[in-house]
Order: structure tokens, then sequence, then C-alpha cells
């Protein structure tokens, strides 16, 4: 059984995550009272991408973001393996910890500024998405994710502050406003592209295909909340996704010292608030 | 092979004594050099051995009695004490005069007076927490003292103003590495006290060695906060011995923690002060001005662990107390505000001052909590802790000695200056906070163990953990970036620096590999002895451990495919770039790029937390004391 959703996982995450990322454009476009590209146009994009001339100023930086792409989709697939939720998020940072050293070996003053602030954006995240973990623990008594998904209730009615929580951070993962630090896909990017200005052709395609795995994987995490129901579980996950597109249109991006207070601020009041009452019921 | 214990334990303690004396007794130093690197691997060898003993869940008890021992220790102490009290008294520290002048009028009105009559059946003993213990002493102990032969010839070509006492700093090594391992299988409390002091002694004068000033100031910060938590120890014992009339620990530990609530709570004191938790963590940041090796072997391998050693036998009468909860509030706190701290120094040691204190909250609250699951976490910590430290402290020795500087903020393109020492360092620091490696798996079984004692205490928990991963990481990044062309610096590394970080970068690596055997064969029976329940983490998640691990280590060979198929080009400069790959031409002149690593010093600022840090600490030890011990 759960061979098959791996498996299914992996060839499946990226398609589900391209067509998401075809979806936001043309949403985004939409809201901007364009037309936008195809669907499908972030396939075209990505398959361009490889076929150009990959330039790099450090010959190494390309190796740590290909291995940034292999712990990602290890990540998923942990999760998709029903594995334990505190293991992967230790496994998502190790793999964001790739991308931030590639960002650093690149050499240059903007992709080293880009990969700092991708680093504050996981000193960030990272509280929220750990309150997940503890949060899902408390309830079903299990960090597996077998477990967690199989539990009977709805964990949103439980966990409604450490959901909050987590939304309030997923502008970070999803690179969009206000949390688009450290790389953005708008053109409108104070650090030329931040921690990927240095990476082009192949590099870049693979960046943007972990990051359809990672999508595809937190959309999963959202999953979790709403698991005793499929249907709602999967409709919330997409107008979580879809509000994401809104948040980025309707927000302007915030300089660092408010994403890590704002972040923490929430994550400790709505999480621990959340958490002290879990443990009040017992 | 249980036969020999006594034989073993003999030869550890006194074994380093007689190599530290031959380095002190110039006459000998001929002897000293010939011996060193043999007497070195001797110990490392006898100290494996203790694994040969076979200890399960018992520990071996070992009389020790010999008549001229007792007086033997009390001259000792009084003839060091009378040497304190006189450097004390030239510098009128009075602090220091009056504390060391009660402690030694306490000790002798106890020992001729009361305890006369204390009679302690077996006063040495080992188990499987003094094993590990003395594992870590007696190798990465060793490794370190390796270590500093080498760094000290190259330290005093680089100090010239530093008076050459070399034969006291290595027989001081030595001495110490003796009286680690007295600390360690001492089962008499008076024996315990007496090596405890020994390493504060060791500890006071290695710090000031370099005699300036700041130094000097600082060896007497440290004697200051050291000798107060001896105070409270002798005083812990005296409590003891007239409330419970016993000295041995092992009877101590035996006795219902409600019971000898004042005693555990004044021996946890001196270990919340040997530690450097909050109030008193401020002795141990100044300890860096010691030369590295002491900093890597005292202030954050072995001594300060002697601190949580203590505190983690008591654990089992901390559990469910008051007195634990306040214990465990120091270590929390400390461990936040230690993390915190890091985010803002640039200098290297001080980083890794504060990760120490920072890692040995969290080793103290394990302590505090005094679960089953906590306990086993703790000395989880204390193996990974002691190794990776270990290691990051001799690199960044080795990266001051041949840059210069030890400023993070120097260390730009150190992967191609030093390369080697530049890989072991990112082991260390892989090691210190990144999944697979040690300091993680120790930091996930703390968060299981406190989420199942209290999830509050966690939620405090994943924002130190956050910050450790934001100041680690950024290092790390420094490391790698290359802005301009550099020459191989390493050449000058003497190969006693090369074989003790050689050896610890392994050891980092390994040990994450077999933690499963070391947790099964040592954690296990220790905590399932006293508490008769141990950790499990489930076989299928120690599998994905490992997966992480082999793909963590198979990176390295990515770079065989080193600059296939990219096509090298400048780093985008908003301007023409001009000479070699770094520099652009600016309005005037041809500039270099210049890369500066975030320290968010309005954030997370030094001084600011700190303040906070002892306000706090202050108020947690009063609790402790008022409404834990009473």
């Amino acid at each position: 059984m759960s061979i098959k959703i791996l498996l299914s996982y992996l060839v499946l995450a990226p398609i589900v995550g391209g067509l998401l990322a075809g979806l936001d454009r043309r949403v985004t476009a939409r809201m901007q009272n364009r037309i936008g590209p195809p669907i499908l146009q972030p396939f075209y994009d990505v398959l361009k991408l490889f076929k150009k001339e990959t330039l790099v100023v450090r010959p190494s930086q390309t190796l740590y973001i290909e291995f940034f792409f292999v712990l990602t989709v290890f990540t998923g697939a942990l999760f998709f393996a029903g594995g334990d939720l505190l293991l992967i998020i230790f496994a998502l940072t190790l793999a964001g910890v790739f991308f931030v050293l590639g960002g650093f070996k690149a050499s240059s003053p903007y992709s080293v500024i880009g990969a700092h602030r991708e680093a504050l954006q996981m000193m960030s995240y990272e509280p929220a998405l750990m309150m997940v973990a503890v949060g899902m623990y408390m309830v079903t008594k299990s960090f597996q994710i077998t477990d967690i998904i199989h539990y009977p209730k709805s964990l949103i009615m439980v966990l409604p502050g450490v959901f909050l929580a987590f939304f309030f951070i997923l502008p970070i993962k999803f690179r969009k406003s206000p949390f688009d630090l450290s790389t953005s896909h708008h053109a409108h990017q104070e650090l030329v592209k931040g921690i990927t200005t240095e990476f082009s052709g192949k590099t870049l395609a693979i960046i943007e295909m972990a990051h359809w795995y990672e999508n595809v994987f937190v959309l999963a995490i959202v999953y979790l909340f709403f698991a005793s129901n499929v249907w709602v579980g999967l409709s919330v996950s997409l107008l979580v996704f879809l509000s994401q597109m809104l948040i980025d249109n309707a927000t302007a991006r915030v300089r660092w010292q408010a994403l890590v207070a704002s972040s923490w601020l929430v994550a400790l009041v709505l999480g621990g608030a959340n958490i002290i009452y879990l443990m009040i019921r017992g | 092979m249980q036969n020999h214990v006594p034989f073993l334990l003999y030869f550890l303690m006194l074994f380093p004594l007689l190599i530290g004396a031959l380095a002190l007794v110039n006459r000998w130093s001929s002897l000293f050099k010939k011996f060193i690197y043999p007497g070195v691997i001797v110990l490392i060898v006898v100290s494996i051995g203790l694994l040969a003993i076979g200890l399960k869940g018992s520990p071996i008890f070992v009389p020790a009695h010999f008549s001229w021992i007792e007086p033997f220790m009390l001259i000792i102490e009084v003839l060091l004490a009378a040497y304190i009290l006189f450097l004390a008294l030239r510098r009128k520290d009075m602090i220091v005069s009056i504390l060391i002048a009660v402690q030694t009028g306490l000790l002798l009105w106890f020992h001729f007076g009361a305890g006369h009559s204390a009679h302690v059946e077996n006063n040495l003993f080992i188990d499987l927490f003094s094993v590990i213990m003395g594992l870590i002493i007696g190798v990465i102990g060793s490794l370190i003292a390796m270590y500093a032969v080498g760094y000290m010839e190259d330290f005093h070509a680089h100090h010239e103003e530093v008076k050459d006492r070399r034969p006291l700093f290595l027989g001081l090594i030595f001495i110490f590495l003796s009286a680690m391992f007295g600390v360690c299988f001492s089962n008499n409390l008076m024996w315990l006290l007496f090596f405890w002091e020994i390493t504060t002694v060791c500890s006071f004068i290695l710090i000031g060695y370099k005699q300036d000033d700041q130094s000097i100031a600082n060896s007497f910060l440290a004697l200051r906060w050291n000798l107060l938590g001896g105070l409270a120890f002798l005083i812990g014992i005296i409590v003891l011995f007239k409330t419970h009339h016993t000295i041995a620990l092992n009877e101590m530990m035996s006795l219902p923690g409600t019971l000898v609530l004042l005693p555990v709570a004044l021996l946890c004191f001196a270990g919340l002060t040997k530690s450097a938790q909050l109030p008193c963590s401020s002795w141990l940041v100044g300890a860096m001005v010691a030369p590295t090796p002491v900093s890597a072997l005292l202030h954050s391998s072995t001594m300060v662990k002697a601190g949580v050693y203590l505190v983690l036998r008591f654990a089992h009468q901390l559990q469910g107390t008051t007195l634990g909860l306040f214990v465990a509030m120091v270590g929390l706190i400390t461990f936040l505000i230690g993390s915190f701290i890091c985010i803002s120094q640039n200098d290297a040691k001080k980083i890794l001052a504060y990760s120490t204190i920072a890692n040995l909250g969290l080793i103290i609250l394990c302590a505090g909590v005094g679960t089953y699951e906590a306990v086993w976490a703790g000395i989880l910590l204390i193996i990974f802790h002691a190794v990776a430290k270990g290691l990051l402290f001799l690199c960044v020795g080795g990266i001051e000695h041949e840059t210069g500087s030890r400023q993070v903020e120097d260390m730009t393109g150190l992967i191609v200056r030093m390369p080697k020492v530049s890989v072991m360092l990112q082991i260390g620091i892989a090691g210190m906070f990144l999944a697979p490696f040690g300091m993680l798996i120790s930091k996930w079984a703390v968060l299981r163990a406190m989420i199942d004692f209290s999830p509050f205490s966690a939620v405090f928990l994943i924002f130190g953990s956050a910050a450790t991963l934001f100041f680690w990481v950024k290092w790390l990044g420094k490391v790698l970036i290359v802005d301009k062309p550099y020459e191989n610096i390493e050449k000058g590394i003497p190969t006693g620096q090369w074989i003790a970080m050689g050896t610890l970068s392994v050891l980092t690596v390994f040990i994450c590999g077999f933690f499963a055997w070391v947790a099964h064969n040592l954690i296990d029976p220790y905590v399932a002895a006293i508490y008769g329940n141990v950790m499990v983490l489930s076989k299928g998640n120690i599998v994905i451990m490992g997966i992480m691990l082999l793909m963590v280590c198979l990176f390295p060979l990515t770079f065989l495919d080193y600059g296939s198929g990219v096509k090298l080009s400048d780093p985008y400069l908003a301007g023409a770039n001009v000479g070699h790959k770094g520099q652009y031409q600016a309005a005037l002149e041809v500039k270099d790029m210049e890369m500066k690593n975030y320290y968010l010093n309005d954030y997370f600022n030094e001084e600011r937390l700190m303040y906070l840090g002892v306000i706090l600490g202050v108020l947690f030890v009063l609790g402790l004391f008022v409404l834990g011990g009473a």
C-alpha cells in the first residue's frame, strides 16, 4: 500500500506541483487583470531551462542544489510513506540547509544576502512547523503520518491555533508575498533574484522542480488537519493554495524584522495557546 | 575481567597524574616528550578497556580503603587553599578570599569534628554512566592533550609576549584528566569534592595562563563561581551527613527525593555553577581567553560536563519535585538565551562558548525533568556534544593560528585556504545541528521527552532550536564563500593536531552511524536499572536516520562531478566585472566585492539577553532553594 503511494508520489507530485504552479500564474494574472499564460506554461519553462547552458560562479554550487533536490524529494517521500513527522521536518530542514549553502557557495553578494534571508525564513517557519508535529502528537499520541491520517476525528477542531500559526507561515514555503524575502517568482525583487541570482539553466530548472515537490508536501500537511474526510481535505488544501495567491497579490514584501517577529509571535501565541488548551483538556 | 576493575580505576586516575608530573618537573621534560604520544595512546586504549568490563545495569563498587589517603587529600586541599588565598589577597579579591577561607574552615571543622565518624564502605564505583564519562575523558581528553603539545609550540611562536610556561600548561592538562576520572569514579562524596576542587584549580590556573590583565581577571571570575559551587557542595555533604549519617553517593541516590531535598538542591547548585548555567554563565565566556586546548578540554568536552554529570545523577530524585522543576527552568532559559546570543556573535570561540552553555542547559533541563526519556536524552547529549564541540574548538584553534583571526567574518574562502580543516569544521558544525548527526538525534530525543513531560516546555525548546539552525548555517555558509583567489595556508599545522582533529571528525560521523548500538549497550541498561523503562526509538526511524546519514556521507562523492556541464562566469555585481572575478568597476576605482554575515544585533543583543538571563537565572536559583529545597 505505502509503496504504491510512494511511487505515485514520486511520479505525480511534480505533475501536480507543476499544474498548481500553472494555476497560480493564471489566477494571479486574472487578479492583475491580465489573461495569463497557459496552464502548462511552468512545464514549458522548465523544459526550456533544461536545454539552456548552466552558468556558474563556483562549479560546486550546482552540487548543493542537486542535493537539495534529492533531499526535498526524500522529505516528501518520507511523508507519503507514512513516516515520523518530526523526522520529516528534520529532513526538510536538511534539504533547506543545502539550498542555503548553494546560495552561499555561489559567492555572489546577491545570492549570499538571499541565502541569509532564506536561513532567516527557515528560522521563522520552523517553530510553527514543529508545533504542528507537537500538536498532532498530543491529539493522536503518535508522530507517524499513517496514524495521524487515520485519526477518526477532524484535527482542525482541536488544533485551530496550531493550524493558524501554520497558515501564517505558508507564504514562506510557497515563496509568496509578504514573506518572499529570499527569492520570488515576481520581477519586483530588490535583490535581483535573491538566493537564485547565480543559478541558471538546468540548476534553475531543478530548483523549480524541487519547489513543485515541496508545494505538494506542504499542502499534504494542510490536508492532515482535515484528513478525516478526503473531499473536505482536498478542497481545503486547494482553497489554502488559492488563498496564497490572494495574499501574494494583496500584500507587500516585509522586512526581515517583521518576518521573524510576526511569525514567532503568531506561533508562540496561537500555537502556544492551542497547546496549553490541549494540556488542560488532557 | 571484573576482578581487574580496581586496577583499571586506579590506573586511569593515576596514569595521567604520572605524565603530568613528568611534564611539571623541568628536569624530566625530555622524558615527558618521549612519553607523551605513547602515554596518550595507552590512556586511550585503557579507557576503551572500560567497555571490556562488560557492565550491565548494576554498578561495581571498589572499597579503596587506604589509611593515608584522607589525610593526604586534606593536606593537598589546605595547600591549594593557602595558595589561592595568597593570590586572592594579593589581588585584593575579597569574594574569593572569603569563599576559600569559609570553605577551608568548614572542611577542617567537618573533617576533625562530626565527619570524623563518617565511614564510606566503598570509596570508588563504576557504572555505565561513569564508563561513558570515562570514555569521553580518556579518548577525547587524550586527543585534545595530544593536540595541545603541537598547539602550544605554535602558540608561543605567535605570542612572544606570553611567558613560556609550557611544562605547567601540559602538566595541568594531564593532572586535570586524572581529577576528571576521579570525579566520575568517586562514590565517597568527600572524594568527589576533592577531585571537583582540583578541576576548579586547574581551570583557574589555565584560564590565567597568558597572565595579562584580561586573563587574570577572567580566571578570578571563574574561580568565584566555581568556589561558590564548591562551597554549596561542601554544605550539601555536611547537611546530608547531619540528617542521614552518610556521605556516600550511592546511599544518597537510593534515598527518596523528598528526604534529601536540601542536599540535592545544594549539590545541584554546585553542578549548575560548574556547568556555567545562568546566572553563572559569564565565567565560561570569560574562560575563552585561555589557549584553545583549554577551552576544548575543560570548557566544553569534559570539566563543564562534570556539573551536568552530577545533576543527572540525581535526576531520579528530581523527577516530579518542585526542585526538579526549577532546575529544569534554569536549564531551559540557559538553552534559550545561549542559543539566541550565538546569533549575534562573530568571535568563533564565543559562539562555541555560548552554544556550549546552551547545550549544557539542555542537559540540565533533561536532568530536572528526570523522566527516563529525559535522562536517556541527556546522556546522549553529553556524548555527542563532547565529540562535536571538541572538534570545533580544535578546528578554530588551528584556523586562528594559520589565519591570525578567529572571527567568523574572516573565514571567507576558508574552503580554499584551509580545505582539510574547513571540511572538518563543516563536519563539526553539521554534527551540532543537522539531521542526521548526533546533536540533532539528541535534540529529537529531548523534544520527545519534553512533549511527554510537558508539551509547553517543548514550545520554548522549539524556538531555541530554530535559532540554533540560523547561527550554525550562516557560519557554515561563510566558510564556503570564495570571493577572490586564495593560497593554501594549512601546511603549518603539526601532525599531532591533524591526528586529533581527524580522529574527532571520524568519530563525529562514526558515532552517528553506531548510535543505536551505543544507546543499546551503554545508555539503555543504565536507564533501565534506575527506571525499569527505556526510551524506544522505533526501528523504522533508526533505519531512516541511517539512510539520511548515508545520503549526507555520499554528498562529497558528488564532487566527482565537479565542474562538468557548467560554464564559469562572473558573479553579478550590478556593474562591469574587472580583474579577478570578484572585482568591479566603480565610479572612480576598481573595487572588491565584500560579503558580510547577518548578526541581527538589535534583536539578539548579547548584553541585553545576558542581563535578562541573569535576572531570570537568579530568580530560578532562588526558587530552587526557597521553594524547591525546603
